[in-house]
């Protein structure tokens, strides 16, 4: 290595102070150009959020009252509320949830802390995520093959396990990702204490993980509460009340996509009131994420 | 550390070299650990090879040599850290006790349980302090809560760490200094009460008043525990080591007691490591 440029060395002409205040008028024109695609691109996207969420604001509002919450769907013009698809909402995303959050958080530990780098992990993580991007109406029916044509009908059931399908690879996804951020010193230091490794896992990475594991089944929760397509397919609907998870189910997507599509006016406002209560859910959630999600470290 | 000053350029005496000067002469112990032809792959990529040296009874060991020479490999290969990672093998002997810790019927947990380990960064775990050092406590003994708390008060203690944080126990451990959760990671690496301690780079993360403190600290668990330490500092190596192994490209160069490597290295490569004209 004695090669060395000394000063007085540089290689090349001398520096042209005209070429270069040239190439500075050009760098600003170019950056202005680019600032202003950006700034104008941003805006566009806000004022479609924005439109969309003023009207839903001022329909939903204009709608909401007390029945919303304590009737049932009643035929149009006889002022019925939207409890049924509620609860039906309630209890099929929490059901989801509950059964899909299990195998999601295993699948993700298997791959993170087990599978690194083998080719079954690989597999596994590329069927995840071709899951976790399919049209969630391909879940719809790929559930109602197996457990609606064969059982005699839609049920409850039915849309628990589709949205299950659809909790599992976001689950997976959250978790891996959460785990694969734990850096190996901090494994090493458990192992190196003499730790068997399933210790390791459950005591010190899931504990390490946990706020971004929860902010994952959050957002699988959001997810689910709006997903119409694969409880068309499965729980079907149902206008009246019914918490009986081997019957048709109300749902609120589901009473927004019959209700909005209906020529009635009472009708539309309800479902108005239904996006609205959706919208509110999924945003609260998401804002419960965020702060978890910010409150580490 | 009366003998652990620095010495400016300008002394020539016999006890330095390099301007690195080395604690006085020592009689090294009888071997805790007898490593013989010892060989590391990565894959096919020998990266130790055929090593020989014992690391004397409670005293320390300081292992040096440049970035990749091995030095931190053959730590891991004291207490097996390297089975976590498949492709990673070991041939050859380390004996602790009659037992190869190579071989293949070695119980892990026990030996890690024997042989503890302080890592370059402070490792904390996302838990309270008294939790920190339970945990690996719990591992391998059944005690009562007053046992527990005097274990920990002991461990605690023997770090150098127990006055300032007796009072906040049950704060989480994230919350320390990085010096402190260094001297938190010993802690818990010696309330398992294992019989040797490596520690790799440990102080190379911290200031130096802390790396101050884990040195008077290393020089003080020497009477209970054998310690074997991974430096890139000479200095520190002159200060804690007793005996010093130098390691370049995977082979041991020379090993012999601290005062007589940094007075009168044999090889010629370990006098250009120690006086800094390469690595």
């Amino acid at each position: 290595m004695s090669i060395s440029l000394s000063a007085g060395a540089v290689p090349g002409p001398r520096k042209d102070p005209e070429v270069a205040a040239a190439l500075g008028r050009r760098r600003k024109r170019v950056d202005i150009i680019i600032r202003s695609l950006c700034v104008g691109a941003t805006l566009v996207g806000l004022a479609f959020l924005a439109s969309i969420l003023i009207t839903l604001t001022y329909r939903g509002f204009e709608a909401m009252n007390l029945r919303v919450f304590t009737e049932v769907t009643a035929p149009p013009g006889s002022e019925g509320g939207l409890l049924n698809a509620i609860v039906g909402s309630l209890i099929q995303a929490s059901l989801g949830t509950l059964i899909g959050t299990p195998i999601g958080m295993l699948v993700g530990t298997y791959l993170a802390e087990y599978a690194r780098g083998s080719k079954f992990g690989n597999l596994v993580r590329f069927v995840s995520d071709i899951l976790l991007s399919a049209p969630s109406i391909l879940i719809g029916l790929f559930v109602y093959q197996i457990l609606v044509l064969p059982f005699g009908g839609f049920s409850g059931w039915a849309g628990v396990v589709a949205l299950a399908v659809i909790v599992i690879p976001v689950v997976v996804r959250t978790t891996e990702d959460m785990l694969t951020l734990i850096p190996n010193t901090l494994r090493e230091a458990v192992i190196g204490l003499g730790s068997p490794k399933w210790k390791m896992i459950v005591f010190i990475c899931w504990k390490s993980a946990l706020s971004g594991i929860i902010t994952g089944i959050l957002l699988a929760i959001a997810r689910v509460a709006g997903e119409t397509a694969p409880l068309l397919f499965t729980s079907l609907g149902n206008n009246a009340w019914s918490v009986d998870l081997t019957k048709p189910m109300a749902s609120l997507p589901i009473a927004i996509y019959s209700m909005a599509g209906s020529p009635f006016e009472d009708w539309i406002a309800l479902a108005w009131a239904g996006a609205l209560l959706i919208t509110l859910g999924v945003l609260s959630l998401n804002i419960l994420a965020r702060t978890l999600l910010r409150g580490r470290k | 550390m009366s003998s652990t000053t620095e010495t400016g350029t300008t002394e020539t005496g016999n006890q330095s070299f390099g301007g690195v000067q080395a604690r006085s002469e020592v009689a090294l112990n009888p071997p805790r650990i007898a490593i013989k032809n010892l060989d590391f792959f990565y894959g096919d990529n020998r990266a130790l090879k055929s090593i020989d040296f014992n690391i004397p009874e409670r005293q320390v060991t300081g292992m040096i040599g440049p970035s990749g020479c091995g030095k931190s490999t053959l730590l891991r290969v004291l207490n097996r850290m390297y089975s976590l990672y498949p492709g990673q093998r070991a041939t050859g002997e380390a004996m602790i006790d009659g037992m190869n810790i190579v071989g293949h019927d070695t119980d892990l947990n026990a030996l890690r349980a024997k042989i503890g380990m302080v890592f370059q960064k402070p490792t904390p775990f996302p838990m309270t302090i008294y939790e920190n050092i339970a945990f690996g406590i719990r591992l391998h003994e059944k005690l009562s809560r007053a046992q527990m708390d005097e274990r920990i008060e002991w461990a605690l203690s023997r770090a150098a760490i127990w006055d300032e944080v007796k009072d906040r126990l049950d704060a989480s451990a994230l919350g320390l200094s990085g010096g402190q959760q260094q001297r938190l990671c010993i802690a818990r690496t010696i309330a398992v009460r294992p019989e040797v301690i490596l520690f790799d780079e440990p102080t190379s993360a911290l200031d130096p008043i802390s790396t101050l403190k884990i040195e008077e600290l290393i020089d003080e668990l020497k009477r209970d525990f054998t310690i074997v330490i991974v430096t890139h500092n000479m200095q520190q190596a002159a200060r804690c080591a007793d005996q010093v192994a130098f390691f370049y490209l995977g082979e041991l160069i020379e090993v012999a007691p601290a005062a007589q490597m940094f007075t009168a290295p044999k090889h010629a490569k370990t006098q250009e490591y120690i006086t800094g004209r390469f690595g």
